[in-house]
């Protein structure tokens, strides 16, 4: 696909030509697709490699007014050690809190190799100013955020105005620079695809983030139904795939909201494997992000090796 | 990559007698003759099962039961007859694996499309024609329409069960009683229905099944106690059927071959309209007789949709049909996998550019890998003749008017498909598309209330729907 980038966002005109002039998604057509992929059987051997596949990709979540330092410092130790009986299991992606939980956070995970995501710009919905916007994450990111989980101005996107959307992201980005060190904040932008109301949105939508900078694009905050569907990862999916097509950048995807069990992870990865390929089946292009999702991942692995399944109270609840 | 372990569904579901006999006036009986073949399975050429080919006597015996059951038949109240076809439905949904696993054995198709697709409209065209059964005066051909008599019912290789479904379920319906020839390399399935007829405590004689091959059918077809026929299958045995029954006075229903353009414009939904492409023509091995086997193009968008089409057919995984992760199957006889050998060689021959995946192929079988031919012009005979496997032929096209007219420039005219976000496009071209059914953003798409059937050499009549019913009634 040749797309012509060179001035895109200088005016709405020109990203509305721009993202207008994508191809349309046809809703029943990759519904179908979707429900296709999702028959595929992961048995036995495969199994057990997307367990452990999904599990280094999760990133382990807790977005609640009711957060405590506390809660925290148990999901961080989740995170770095998921079953503490069981060493061969792997750590998670990441955690993901708010802003004023980043340093917690960042503490409780010392050298793990978890990496610290933070939500910012007024999440869930995103309703506050610019420049709050950029201080709420230039605060989670001196705080120490390796990774930043932005939302868009869904009301700006629907009303046409693109180029605010675009330039909040660049904002947004600028702001997770750590000038100096060069180990700037990842920024993962959250689309809320459950208020876009078309897959032609959640297209053009992902396009407006990758071109204003995002390294990930994120389906939902978690905080809206319905979340992380499959036919909308397969648009994203899509997207990030004719986006490094055309400009040889490559971004990551973040399914977020709603995936449980590990029959919804697997599916998953069954949609990178046969949209992308093997260039996102790796933590650092595909997140999943769940919070209730680890537990059950951790009880098919155990039945998968022992053959039996372990009661609930053998699973740490943190 | 992420590597799928092997998945198969289990063929413990299934019990196969070491051989059959014929289904004649509810019993099984032994032909008269001496004929007897094995069905293989054409995923590793392994013998299933032994089958009669019945003789002219034995078809005979077959029509003499149909007919005599034929009287109490038509006379039993449609409501009556609608309770046998809704037994008969959920019997089939009941043991739908069953069913699902058969058909893939003896036919060499996926067990998803058999599992997802087969299946659920088989059982979905018996409960479809149950609701006509006690309507049949509302159906717009007069206020008590009387069924025809005793139906001669001849059907493929590609979909056993699903045809024997298009055929028998209306059939039933209007108060017909049919002999049915199943195909000789398929007859599993229709074998097993023979079950859920007596299971379904069916009249007997209602339903009467003749295995056997060409000469069965033929005895099927011109026996002059048939009233009606009804035949799926290649356009060149449709000709004999069509000559042989000339006439006798019976009325014929054909659905014959196909060479449908799938017309993709550059504003449509691109990811979508590969999808499209992929089902259209590959789907159940591209055996297909609507299958989308001609891609038309526009030109402005023709690199991009074959580079996208290539990175899909890439992840397409062939290989045991009982494989639930399985995508493309077995060709199903060596016959038709010699035919797809030749045509496809001849595509080559003339010219055309040949591009298929990498995708080993297993030893022993009868396989073919999915294969693209571009650079194809319209006088090529592989964009004229049916192939029916699983090649697709790539030709462009500028201008809406041209589309139209290469999709129209072919003898058959079965289906069609159109790829478009503009829905006066779609409609300009429904308009002047000359096959069966135009698919618009989709394609081999069935549904038991939609009429289904040919122009020109694709045959005559249609199934399905109310249309459907007019086939099988005294109008």
């Amino acid at each position: 696909m040749t797309i012509p980038l060179a001035g895109v966002a200088t005016s709405n005109a020109a990203l509305r030509n721009l993202l207008h002039g994508l191809p349309g998604v046809d809703r029943v057509g990759a519904d179908q697709r979707a429900a296709m992929l999702g028959t595929r059987s992961i048995k036995t051997t495969a199994k057990a490699e997307g367990i452990d596949l999904a599990i280094r990709m999760v990133d382990l979540t807790t977005l609640e007014g009711a957060d405590t330092p506390g809660k925290v410092r148990a999901m961080c130790a989740k995170a770095a050690r998921p079953d503490p009986g069981d060493p061969s299991v792997p750590k998670v992606a990441a955690v993901c809190v708010y802003p004023d939980l980043v340093a917690r956070a960042v503490s409780a995970l010392g050298g793990s190799g978890v990496k610290v995501a933070s939500v910012a710009t007024a999440f869930p919905s995103g309703r506050s100013s610019p420049e709050v916007k950029v201080a709420e994450t230039a605060f989670a990111v001196a705080a120490g955020a390796d990774e930043i989980d932005m939302v868009i101005d869904r009301g700006a996107f629907l009303t046409g105005d693109y180029l605010k959307v675009f330039e909040e992201i660049a904002a947004v980005k600028e702001a997770c620079a750590r000038p100096g060190d060069g180990r700037d904040a990842h920024l993962k932008v959250i689309l809320e695809t459950g208020e876009l109301a078309t897959y032609d949105n959640v297209r053009r939508a992902s396009w407006l983030a990758m071109l204003a900078g995002g390294d990930f694009v994120k389906t939902s905050t978690g905080k809206v139904q319905p979340a992380a569907t499959l036919p909308v990862t397969l648009i994203m999916l899509e997207a990030v795939r004719d986006f490094l097509a055309a400009t040889g950048r490559k971004v990551g995807v973040k399914p977020a909201g709603g995936i449980r069990t590990t029959k919804d992870a697997l599916k998953m990865l069954v949609l990178v494997n046969e949209t992308v390929g093997d260039g996102w089946l790796d933590p650092g292009w595909f997140r999943l992000g769940a919070s209730s999702l680890l537990n059950d991942l951790l009880m098919q692995r155990q039945k998968l090796a022992t053959g039996r399944y372990a009661g609930p109270d053998y699973f740490t609840l943190d | 990559m992420f590597e799928y372990a092997p998945a198969p569904e289990s063929r413990d579901v299934v019990d196969i007698k070491p051989s059959y006999r014929l289904f004649i006036g509810g019993e099984w009986v032994d032909s008269r003759g001496e004929e007897r073949h094995k069905t293989v399975n054409p995923a590793t050429e392994e013998a299933l099962a032994e089958i009669a080919w019945a003789t002219e006597e034995d078809v005979d015996r077959a029509v003499g039961a149909a007919r005599q059951a034929f009287g109490a038949w038509s006379r039993t109240p449609g409501s009556e007859r609608a309770k046998y076809l809704f037994r008969i439905a959920r019997i089939i949904q009941e043991r739908s694996r069953e069913l699902a696993v058969l058909e893939s054995l003896d036919n060499g198709k996926p067990i998803r499309e058999s599992r997802d697709v087969d299946l659920p409209l088989v059982a979905a065209h018996f409960f479809y024609h149950a609701g006509w059964a006690d309507k049949l005066g509302y159906a717009g051909y007069g206020p008590d329409p009387r069924p025809l008599g005793v139906a001669g019912q001849v059907i493929p290789w590609n979909f056993p069960l699903l045809m024997l479904a298009w055929k028998i379920a209306p059939a039933l319906a209007c108060g017909n009683t049919v002999v049915l020839k199943p195909a000789e390399t398929t007859p599993l399935t229709a074998l097993l229905f023979a079950e859920i007829c007596r299971q379904a405590d069916l009249p007997p004689g209602v339903v009467n099944i003749v295995t056997g091959a060409g000469e069965t059918g033929a005895a099927l077809v011109g026996h002059p106690g048939v009233d009606k026929v009804a035949f799926t299958g290649s356009t060149e045995v449709g000709r004999l059927i069509a000559r042989s029954v000339a006439g006798s006075g019976k009325k014929v229903t054909l659905e014959l071959g196909g060479k449908a353009a799938n017309i993709v414009f550059d504003d449509a939904a691109l990811d979508q309209a590969v999808e499209g492409v992929v089902n259209g023509i590959f789907f159940n091995q591209g055996h297909v007789c609507c299958a989308g086997s001609r891609l038309l193009v526009q030109e402005s968008i023709a690199d991009d949709l074959l580079d996208a089409l290539k990175r899909r057919l890439a992840t397409l995984r062939l290989g045991d049909p009982l494989d639930k992760n399985t995508d493309i199957g077995a060709i199903n006889s060596a016959a038709q996998l010699a035919r797809i050998r030749r045509l496809s060689d001849l595509g080559e021959a003339e010219g055309a550019e040949r591009w298929s995946p990498v995708c080993p192929l297993p030893e022993r079988g009868f396989w073919f890998p999915p294969t693209i031919f571009t650079g194809v012009a319209q006088s090529h005979r592989i964009a004229r003749e049916e192939v029916f496997g699983p090649v697709l032929s790539v030709l462009t096209f500028r201008t809406p008017a041209e589309a139209v007219e290469k999709a129209n420039n072919t003898p058959f005219g079965l289906s069609a498909g159109v790829w478009t976000e503009k829905g006066s496009r779609i409609l300009w071209m429904a308009d002047r598309l000359r096959a069966g059914v135009v698919w618009a953003n989709t394609f081999n798409r069935f549904d038991p209330a939609s009429p289904f059937g040919g122009y020109k050499e694709s045959g005559y009549g249609r199934e399905g729907g109310r249309h459907g019913l007019e086939a099988y009634l005294d109008v």
